[in-house]
Parts: C-alpha cells; sequence; structure tokens
C-alpha cells in the first residue's frame, strides 16, 4: 500500500497532424523523456496504462505495440478509453494500482493518431460518443452539436454573447503561442474567431478543438519508490462523475452535472474549501474542447458562481495574474486534443507548473503548490477531477 | 481503388502517397472497412407501432409509476420489467437547440438541420429536429411532438414550435 502516489517523470510529444510518425514512433516521443526525466529502466516498471480511444486509427493491440516497441515486455498492461477522458482515466488506473499495493512504479501512456483517417470520417466517428440510437443514428447530432446544446442554452439563460465564447479561443490561442508542443501556436482576435462560418450554431472553426495526433507520458509512482527523486509533484486527489448518455435524461444544459459531482469529491479528498476553491490553487487545465465548455468548467469547479462564468473570462480573470489561471498551456483549442492523451498532457502540464518548469510567458506564480486539472469524456458522460500537489498531502 | 493510388502502386511498388500538406510518405491502407450495426428493438417494439399511429409513447414501471423516455424496457428503481406502454403528451417546452452545419457524411444529403431538446408537459425530455426558422426559437418557447417521415421513407418525430 502507499498512502500517496507521485509523478516522478513526464514526457510529451509535438501535438498536431503528425503524418512523419507512425503509431510507436508517436508514442516513444513521451515515453523517452518520461523514462529519462523519471530517471528509471523499462526493468522498473510494474505495469503500464495505455489511453486510447482509437477507431480511427488502424491499431488495436496499443499496449502490446507499445511493449514491442519500448521494451515493456512482459509487464502487465490495459488499454482503457472513456472518450475525451480516456487520459484521465489511464492514470487512475496507474494511481489505484499504486495505491493499492499492486505497483510501485507505473508507466501511463495517453495516445491517439485521429488523423489516421479522413476528418469526415472522424466526425461520423466522434458523432457516436453519446447515446448512439437515439442522438446520432435518428438525428444526426456531431460531437461540436452536443456540445453547442450547452453553449446556446448557457447564452439564453445567462446573455453570453459569441463574442464572449470567442475571448476564450483568444486567451486559449495567446498560451499556445508560447508552447511549443501546441498544435496552434499563433494568437487570434476576436474579429478572426467571430469571423469563420458556422460549425454548429453558436461554434465556428475556432470555438472548436481540433483533430489532432499526439502522446504524452507520466510516470507514477509509490511513496516509498518517489522518496529519492528530486522533481515530483504528488496526486492529492482525484474525483470521477458519470453522466447519462441521452442529453434528454439531462435536468440541465448550462452545467454537468458529472463535473461538478467530480470536483466534489475530489476538493473534499484534497482538503479544499468548496466556496472558494481557487484560493488553494494556482492554475488549473480545464476541458475547452469547445469555448463554451470552458466558461461551464468554470462554474462547475467553483472558480466562479453559477452563471458569473463568464464574467470571469471578460475580467481576463483566467489568464496568469488574475483569480486563477486556465489553460495557460493552450488548452486542448489550441494545443490540440489528441483524446487519448489530453488528460495524459494535462499532468505533464500540472509537473510543468508546479515545478515552475513552464516555457517563458506561460508560467503561473507558485503560490499554494496545486493545480487542478479537470477532463471530460462525451458532453459530461465521463469526467475527471484530479488535484496534484508539490507537496505530499497534508492529513 | 482511385486513379491515384493506383498510379502510386505503379511508381512507388506499393500503395505509398506523399501527403499533401507535408510531403511525408503515408500507406494508404488497403482493406477498407465499412461498419453498419444491427441493433436489437425487440423490447421496445410498441415504441414504433405507436409512432406509426401518431402516438408518442413512453414506458412507465407498474409498481412506481416512474417514467421513462426513451423507453426502456426495465426499471431500476424497482428492478422490474413490468412495464406499461403509455402515450406522452405531445406538448412541452423547447430547453435548448442548436443548428447542425457540418454535418457527418451519413446526413449529406440533408440541409443544415436543428436539433432541439424539450421538456414535455408530462416530464420527459425529448431530442429531436425542430422544424421553422430557429433564428425565432428560444428557450420555453411551446412545442409540440409531431409524427413525420423522412427523406428515405420511414417514420421520425419532430419538433415543431406551437403558432
Ligand atoms: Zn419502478
Amino acid at each position: 500500500m502507499s498512502e500517496n502516489v507521485a509523478v516522478i517523470g513526464v514526457g510529451h510529444s509535438k501535438f498536431g497532424s503528425r503524418k512523419d510518425v507512425n503509431i510507436p514512433e508517436l508514442a516513444w516521443e513521451s515515453i523517452k523523456p518520461a523514462l529519462d526525466s523519471a530517471n528509471i529502466e523499462q526493468k522498473d516498471i510494474d505495469f503500464f496504462v495505455v489511453g486510447n480511444a482509437g477507431v480511427w486509427s488502424s491499431e488495436a493491440a496499443i499496449p502490446a505495440l507499445m511493449a514491442e516497441y519500448a521494451d515493456l515486455a512482459p509487464k502487465g498492461s490495459m488499454r482503457v478509453e472513456a472518450a475525451c477522458a480516456t487520459g484521465n482515466a489511464a492514470i487512475r488506473v496507474g494511481y489505484q494500482a499504486i495505491k493499492s499495493g499492486e505497483a510501485d512504479v507505473v508507466l501511463v501512456l495517453g495516445i491517439e493518431k485521429m488523423q489516421e483517417s479522413p476528418n469526415p470520417t472522424v466526425i461520423e466517428l466522434i458523432g457516436r460518443f453519446g447515446s448512439y440510437f437515439w442522438e446520432f443514428e435518428n438525428f444526426g447530432l456531431t460531437f461540436p452539436g452536443y456540445y453547442a446544446l450547452h453553449g446556446t442554452a448557457y447564452m439564453m439563460k445567462y446573455g453570453a454573447t459569441e463574442e464572449d465564447y470567442a475571448r476564450v479561443a483568444v486567451k486559449n490561442h495567446y498560451y499556445g503561442a508560447k508552447n511549443p508542443y501546441a498544435q496552434f501556436q499563433k494568437e487570434v482576435t476576436i474579429e478572426k474567431v467571430m469571423e469563420p462560418k458556422y460549425v454548429a450554431w453558436p461554434f465556428k472553426l475556432f470555438d472548436c478543438s481540433p483533430i489532432t495526433d499526439g502522446s504524452a507520458c507520466v510516470i507514477l509512482a509509490s511513496e516509498e519508490f518517489a522518496k529519492d527523486v528530486e522533481d515530483k509533484i504528488w496526486i492529492h486527489s482525484q474525483g470521477v462523475g458519470t453522466g447519462t448518455a441521452n442529453l434528454s435524461r439531462r435536468s440541465d444544459f448550462t452545467s454537468l452535472e458529472s463535473a461538478r459531482y467530480a470536483a466534489e469529491l475530489a476538493y473534499k479528498r484534497a482538503g479544499i474549501d468548496m466556496d472558494a476553491p481557487y484560493k488553494y490553487l494556482d492554475g488549473a487545465n480545464v476541458h475547452d474542447c469547445f469555448t463554451a465548455p470552458e466558461i461551464i468548467a468554470y462554474e462547475d469547479l467553483r472558480f466562479a458562481k453559477r452563471g458569473e462564468g463568464v464574467q470571469l473570462i471578460r475580467d481576463e480573470q483566467t489568464y496568469i495574474g488574475g483569480r486563477i489561471p486556465v489553460n495557460v498551456d493552450g488548452g486542448l483549442k489550441a494545443k490540440g486534443h489528441p483524446i487519448g492523451a489530453t488528460g495524459v498532457s494535462q499532468a505533464v502540464e500540472a509537473y510543468k507548473q508546479l515545478l515552475s518548469k513552464a516555457e517563458p510567458g506561460r508560467q503561473a506564480e507558485i503560490k499554494h503548490g496545486r493545480w487542478l486539472a479537470h477532463n471530460v469524456g462525451g458532453t459530461g458522460h465521463y469526467s475527471y477531477v484530479t488535484i496534484y500537489g508539490l507537496e505530499k498531502l497534508k492529513k | 481503388m482511385d486513379e491515384k493510388l493506383e498510379n502510386h502502386i505503379e511508381q512507388y511498388g506499393f500503395p505509398i502517397v506523399p501527403d499533401e500538406k507535408s510531403g511525408a510518405l503515408q500507406w494508404i491502407d488497403m482493406r477498407e472497412l465499412r461498419v453498419k450495426f444491427i441493433i436489437s428493438v425487440e423490447k421496445i417494439k410498441p415504441f414504433f407501432e405507436g409512432l406509426k399511429e401518431g402516438k408518442l409513447l413512453a414506458t412507465k414501471c407498474k409498481k412506481c409509476g416512474r417514467l421513462f423516455f426513451p423507453p426502456q424496457k426495465d426499471c431500476p428503481s424497482c428492478r422490474t420489467d413490468e412495464m406499461d406502454w403509455v402515450e406522452l403528451s405531445k406538448e412541452g417546452q423547447l430547453e435548448t437547440l442548436t443548428v447542425l452545419f457540418v454535418r457527418p457524411p451519413s446526413f449529406a444529403n440533408y440541409d443544415p438541420y436543428t436539433v432541439a431538446i424539450a421538456k414535455l408537459d408530462d416530464g420527459p425530455r425529448i431530442t429531436a429536429w425542430l422544424k421553422g426558422d430557429p433564428t425565432k426559437a428560444r428557450p420555453g418557447m411551446k412545442v409540440r411532438v409531431e409524427v413525420s417521415k423522412r427523406k428515405e421513407g420511414y417514420y421520425m418525430y419532430e419538433l415543431v414550435p406551437v403558432e
């Protein structure tokens, strides 16, 4: 048993259109730096988990492919899937394996090669991440469509505008431009975000995260194993929630119940005051697969009261120096959203931020030593909230 | 097989094509997979029979009275499958909507369509296409469920603004 679990090494590939590498080559781009920074050998790894949603890419037995390419055989492995929260689901498996005493060192890889399929095929496949029969087969809801149902509900209830949503894209591109691993390293203006045609009203091109190839890797270790490691952070807590498949079975479209539930669990376990959690955090990564859900996440995570999340972005309170910096790696919006890698990429960002290793211009001030990651699969179908800390959790 | 690929096979000796943007060589998979799923509707057959008669049917637990839409065979509260089929009122209020401009290829033969969620007066919510001008639609607006036929010739249901 290990009461505490540490992140002792991280790796991150360049996200984007990675036509220059195949799946195992792309995985190795993050596995290698993770092994290097943890200063461990493959033989030290007791178990490895691969987060990969797949379906759009050719290979199905990804852990075995990794075992072969990265010399991980015959260690135990597992592939996990939780739609866009796949990466955090993989972290959960590794975290629990160590907490339970089943393993001392676990490698967690998140990888997705979405561009192995043409865009129309990917649109077709992602549309199925809800209730296939009642929503997709019959009414052709797309992934932007599911979140647009929330985006419009939020606008009409709280008076947010399409320009407000554009502000989220502007912020995330501003920081993405400073992240050498991001898919888009270009700033955008509100005018530029407002320009293109609608994808799913009220979302236009720049309101949507892109279709991305990428990998991210973290090495998790028990307290005993981590004690001599210099650069490390700790997992303070993780909350997980699940929503209904059909959006019509939800009672509210301005919030994700599964995310609120996951956040409450995570805050409670980490000893964070639910009335003002931002006072305990130095920053957060939230699941901005589209612009509106970032604002909804502010509220689900209680960075702002219900209906007041939009004011945070208007007042630039989620930039560095504001109430709480959010997605200062570019977020899914500018960094890219390789579904299986996203949650693991958030853990890499928590490690970099807390250890003050982020690139110039996007390093938050570390005062409280805590970073939050919010990772949603589907439209609140699965929600993970993970809190990372520079110091071990004080009981 | 497309002509470009055929030319490349001849040229390279393999189904290898440079990526249009980056120039990186890509192997084009020759094993095309087409999927079409076969989904059982045996236990919710009355829903489809009802729709043909213009009725919107839900299941209702005989024991606790819980209503289920989309209809489901089992009540998880009572762990029973003793359900009644009941007709829902087709009136309700719009809760949210979106207009899908970028459609999945399998919906390419449709013009941009509006998908909406409405809360029916009987309680359950329903997701369906919304008829009419979406720019005039607002949450809280009264709508009714109308049974219609798709282009492909089979029945579906839509939301229609009242008035
Ligand atoms: Zn019952």
